[in-house]
């Protein structure tokens, strides 16, 4: 039986990509390599309807999505209204949108 | 006929002969190494084009031997003033004018000791990619194939833990073109950017970041490498802060390159007695920034290349013909 | 593992003083690692033939307290003052610290000192006010484990015992943990620097050992004094120890050795709070990795006694490492104090090898 003393181990919070499985990062990002153009402005969470009305951060999700942390980006990525503003802003022309349904199929199960 | 002593028969000191020899004076390089090309012969291909840099320092170099410019090696400059050198050996050669194209010092990245440079055989630099492809044979130190490499830009730049406050500019786009190299020879293998900003300041420079990003498929990660340590299976384990999520970081690769930057050459200090200034980077002060790059605070000591500055190889060129340009106007005055 | 190309150390070197030392003591040292300080005492002593005054006046620190943003800045350099003018008072320059965060603290105050001479000017007023006393600044000021591996060649010149597994003649892996406030404070201040130091790694080599280069080598303990203080805190720093010991054990290390008190405890201490909690060891046959400090690691190379070292107050049993240095000890005597009384043991736990209920009870 374990003991409790009145603390636990933390968890650590790294992002460890050596434990990551990146299969599905690579997937997603085979089938739209753009999203690799990121640059992190932040154009996309800025003009963001959802993003300014909750905590969603489409630029924060994607971006752990492409590190292999995919825990919670399903949910994330349905506060996305669809709007499109997103798309309209981004300065490399990423189908922003389309990596919104794109990670929703992809991370259904996660 | 007038002589124009040239110290350093890098790009800029061999751009500089060439120009002045087309208009009638009589340069002199005098350079320390055994041979012309200065830092460039330690290059394999150029940013952004990819071209050999054996193609740009070869045709310098065969216009250097056509003009018959009088080159004298394995010879080092102890001080300068206007008009005359005094080498090391005492001896003492004078001209009509000076100009100084001693270039820039390679960042020695054991002085980031927390990189393992020197202690860790899989943690290499810049320089030692170029070596490499130069030899033909990228590779592990136990000879495999990485499947995992990491590039950290701005080792012993924009730090002031090592006194090198300044950005050396060239870094961020050889990062991004030796990742490309490397994904060529390595198409399985990861290839990771870790950097503070990128700065593609050049023409195609941006182009080329993008491409590396949505064809190479390389990881660029905002955020500096904070240490580096071994694995049990002689790999390299980094830690960064993978700052547009703002979580930790950490993975091991096969090889980490460190990107080291451009330091004001080490005989620098040497020229202040001649009443030049240095700026805080340690680079030469030029007499300003706009009408006056090339010319130093004496009267008959130009610069031209990375002794002002760090500069990619088209500036250097540049400032060749730009300072060989001010000679002319000065010697004509004189 | 191949030798380590750790040559860096050598431009990180200070002056340490060869003799006559004043010497002050820890207080963690004190409760959980008595042995190691009066073995440092022996040795110095009686091996090394060394002049080292054990002053009962000196008191705290008060790093503790400092470090948990209880005791405010002018008292600790008043209390710093104080030690040393016990020292100017006894006639000694040569000022040692037996605890990481002391040094750290001695090292802070007297660059303190240096940088705003005000500071210095209004502690000297402050002691004079309250205690009549007036000191000199130290000429060298060193770690124990500086003075340790000062003398580590005349040690292994008289070692009984090498770090060298006695059956198979291979050198021991040892894992070593230097202590945040060694160096990482003022790279300068110790032997080696704060990314290689070799303090400790120039006494494994010297006597035969052979350290072992693990990633989270660098990383605190997570004692961190008021996260630790504090319970709720306390599964944060315990995520520290418990990150390292993950990182150390493929190695398979024979012991760790510490620089630092509040690490030698953690690391020994947190070895049964994780196997509790997780039922997770790192040692060999689902046991502990023996942790000791360096007194006891040079005691046991000179062939001191490991319960004259006072190894039995560990939390991991030390007969495995004992067992492979060869060296002979009388185990049914572990438990006896200096007096020949016998002074209680601990309960079995697992990170511990020897059952503590079968072999011991009946010698009792």
């Amino acid at each position: 039986m374990p003991v409790h003393f009145g603390y636990t181990i933390s968890k650590p919070r790294a992002i460890d990509i050596d434990h990551n499985n990146l299969r599905k990062s690579d997937e997603i990002l085979r089938e739209m390599p753009e999203l690799q153009t990121c640059i992190g402005c932040g154009a996309c969470t800025a003009v963001c309807t959802a993003g300014n009305l909750t905590q969603f951060n489409f630029r924060k999700v994607h971006t752990l999505v492409r590190r292999g942390e995919y825990q919670g980006a399903y949910e994330e990525m349905n506060k996305c209204m669809l709007c499109g503003k997103c798309r309209l802003v981004c300065p490399r022309g990423i189908n922003t949108r389309g990596v919104v349904m794109l990670i929703k199929r992809k991370l259904g199960d996660f | 006929m007038k002589r124009v002593i040239i110290i350093g028969g890098g790009v800029a000191g061999m751009q500089t002969a060439l120009r002045l020899a087309e208009e009638g004076v009589e340069p002199l390089i005098v350079e320390k190494e055994a041979e012309l090309g200065g830092k460039l012969r330690g290059w394999h291909r150029l940013f952004p084009s990819f071209t050999p840099a054996s193609e740009v320092l070869g045709e310098l170099r065969s216009r250097v031997a056509r003009r018959g410019i009088e080159v004298m090696t394995s010879t080092e400059v102890k001080a300068v003033e206007a008009g005359a050198v005094t080498l090391v050996d005492g001896r003492r050669i004078e001209g009509d004018a000076v100009t100084i194209c001693s270039g820039f010092d390679l960042f020695d990245a054991r002085i980031k000791e927390e990189y393992g440079y020197g202690i860790y055989d899989n943690v290499f630099t810049s320089v030692d990619i170029e070596r490499m492809l130069n030899e033909g044979r990228v590779a592990r130190a136990d000879g495999s194939r990485p499947r995992r490499i990491a590039f950290l830009h701005c080792v012993g730049s924009r730090d002031e833990k090592v006194c090198q406050r300044h950005c050396s500019r060239v870094c961020c786009v050889t990062g991004v073109k030796q990742a490309m190299e490397m994904k060529e020879l390595f198409p399985e293998a990861d290839v990771f950017n870790f950097y503070m900003d990128i700065r593609m300041f050049g023409p195609g420079y941006e182009e080329m970041y993008r491409e590396a990003q949505q064809r190479y498929n390389i990881h660029f990660v905002r955020g500096r490498i904070s240490e580096a340590a071994p694995t049990i299976d002689g790999r390299v384990q980094i830690k960064a802060e993978d700052t547009l999520t703002g979580r930790p970081l950490r993975m091991s690769v096969d090889m980490l390159v460190l990107l080291v930057g451009m330091r004001a050459g080490e005989t620098n200090p040497a020229y202040e007695a001649a009443g030049l200034g240095r700026l805080e980077s340690g680079f030469m002060a030029p007499r300003d920034s706009f009408l006056g790059n090339v010319r130093s605070r004496t009267e008959g000591i130009f610069y031209a290349g990375t002794v002002t500055a760090p500069k990619n190889i088209g500036e250097t060129i540049n400032e060749g013909c730009a300072a060989a340009d001010a000679v002319l106007e000065y010697l004509k005055k004189s | 593992m191949t030798a380590m190309k750790r040559r860096s150390w050598s431009d990180y070197q200070k002056q340490i003083a060869d003799d006559k030392y004043y010497y002050a003591r820890s207080c963690i040292r004190q409760n959980f690692f008595p042995g190691s300080e009066k073995a440092f005492l022996d040795i110095l002593h009686n091996d090394l033939g060394r002049d080292v005054l054990d002053d009962p006046l000196h008191s705290s620190c008060t790093g503790i307290g400092y470090h948990s943003d209880i005791v405010p800045l002018e008292t600790i350099m008043t209390v710093v003052a104080r030690q040393f003018a016990l020292m100017t008072e006894a006639g000694y320059e040569n000022f040692i610290s037996s605890c990481i965060t002391s040094f750290g603290v001695y090292t802070e105050v007297l660059a303190t000192w240096n940088e705003f001479p005000e500071t210095e000017e209004r502690t000297r007023e402050y002691l004079y006010k309250a205690t009549g006393r007036e000191f000199r600044k130290p000429t060298s000021l060193a770690h124990t484990s500086d003075i340790m591996f000062h003398f580590r060649d005349e040690i292994a010149r008289k070692a009984k015992y090498r770090l060298v597994n006695a059956q198979t003649g291979e050198p021991l892996r040892v894992v070593e943990h230097i202590g945040c406030h060694y160096a990482k404070i003022f790279p300068k201040s110790g032997i080696g620097g704060s990314e290689f130091p070799y303090v400790l790694a120039g006494m494994i080599e010297s006597w035969g050992g052979e350290c072992v280069d693990y990633p989270e080598r660098r990383h605190c303990c997570g004692f961190g004094f008021r996260n630790y203080l504090v319970q709720a805190n306390r599964g944060y720093s315990i995520a520290n120890s418990h990150k390292k010991l993950e990182s150390m054990a493929p190695y398979k290390p024979d012991f760790i050795v510490a620089n630092c008190p509040g690490c030698t405890m953690f690391l020994d201490k947190w070895q049964y709070a994780i196997a509790e909690m997780e039922g997770t060891t790192y040692g060999e046959n689902g046991h502990g990795i023996p942790v000791l400090t360096y007194e006891e690691m040079a005691g046991l190379v000179l062939g001191y006694d490991p319960w004259e070292l006072g190894m039995q107050m560990h939390q991991v049993d030390v007969e495995p490492l004992l067992d492979k240095m060869g060296i002979s000890y009388d185990p049914a005597a572990k438990y006896l104090g200096r007096n020949g009384k016998y002074i209680d043991k601990p309960a079995s736990a697992v990170v511990n090898c020897c059952p503590t209920d079968t072999v011991y009870d009946i010698r009792q």
